[in-house]
């Protein structure tokens, strides 16, 4: 009860502070992205803060034995470099620009525009479902 | 020569939002050693989600869309505006998962998780979604 409670308000705390960083704001994402135009740099600070303030947490946590709730902490392995990772990071950087949504920001996207967001939250969503069918099939 | 937006230029906002956002990926970890992806989140939630099975994942979600509602109660509505119309939307939708599919990750796992772990995958990850995102911006604003 006490894990899935301080869980909840993990995610409280990464939603509010997308909604502080201006990032459930898919017009001021697509205007990072927009370097030829009238370019708002205002996302290079929230990854700024995420990278330095992360860099250093975990560097903390990573050197207790395990994590609070399970026990062990899972870090990815995977170390390579393969047209797999590209190809799919591409069509992402694609889909994003399109609208200036991507994952997170397209559920906090839900409570401002609940009706347009849904469009792009079930396409998502299918497009997850597929993506996992393409990688069994193709990579 | 690049133009800077300086009426919507947002420094400190956006620097205290992304403490915020390391702060939670930093609890998650500490919490069950996870990394916070939201990405591979919704695909567990999708792919493997037992019906009736309430676990860490669905909660961590609901949690998300309780911080801009809980932001709202407090200060009021937050500026948000969609340019996309309804098919686009739906195709960009599409990309999206599927990229985010195929490449293991998206802004929050490989952006932030990643780089901050100095993982080569992540950083190339990132690079690579932000020229595809300004390539298509750029490409918009020529439509």
């Amino acid at each position: 009860m006490i894990y899935y409670l301080a869980i909840i308000f993990c995610g409280s705390l990464f939603g509010f502070g997308l909604t502080i960083s201006g990032m459930l704001n898919p017009s001021k994402v697509q205007s990072f992205l927009d370097i030829s135009g009238n370019w708002d740099p205002s996302l290079v600070f929230v990854m700024l803060g995420g990278i330095l303030c992360t860099f250093i947490g975990f560097k903390l946590i990573l050197q207790k034995q395990s994590p609070l709730f399970d026990p062990k902490f899972h870090i990815p392995s995977n170390k390579l470099i393969d047209k797999k990772l590209i190809i799919g990071s591409s069509i992402f950087g694609i889909g994003w620009g399109l609208s200036g949504l991507c994952p997170g920001p397209a559920i906090g996207v839900l409570v401002s525009h609940l009706f347009p967001c849904l469009n792009f939250m079930i396409a998502m969503l299918g497009g997850l479902y597929l993506g996992k069918k393409i990688n069994n099939y193709f990579f | 020569m690049i133009t800077i937006d300086w009426t919507n230029f947002t420094p400190y906002h956006s620097l205290f939002g992304g403490v915020l956002i390391g702060v939670s990926a930093i609890f998650l970890m500490f919490l069950n050693g996870r990394i916070l992806g939201i990405s591979g989140i919704l695909s567990d939630i999708i792919n493997n989600q037992k019906v009736f099975k309430i676990d860490w994942k669905l909660i961590f979600i609901f949690g998300v869309l309780l911080g801009p509602i809980i932001y709202q109660s407090f200060f009021g509505k937050f500026n948000s505006e969609i340019v996309a119309n309804t098919p686009l939307l739906i195709i960009s939708g599409l990309l999206v998962g599927i990229g985010t599919s195929i490449g293991n990750g998206c802004t929050s796992g490989h952006g932030i998780c990643g780089i901050s772990r100095l993982s080569f995958r992540s950083i190339l990850a990132t690079f690579t979604f932000v020229f595809f995102g300004m390539f298509t911006v750029f490409l918009l604003g020529k439509l």
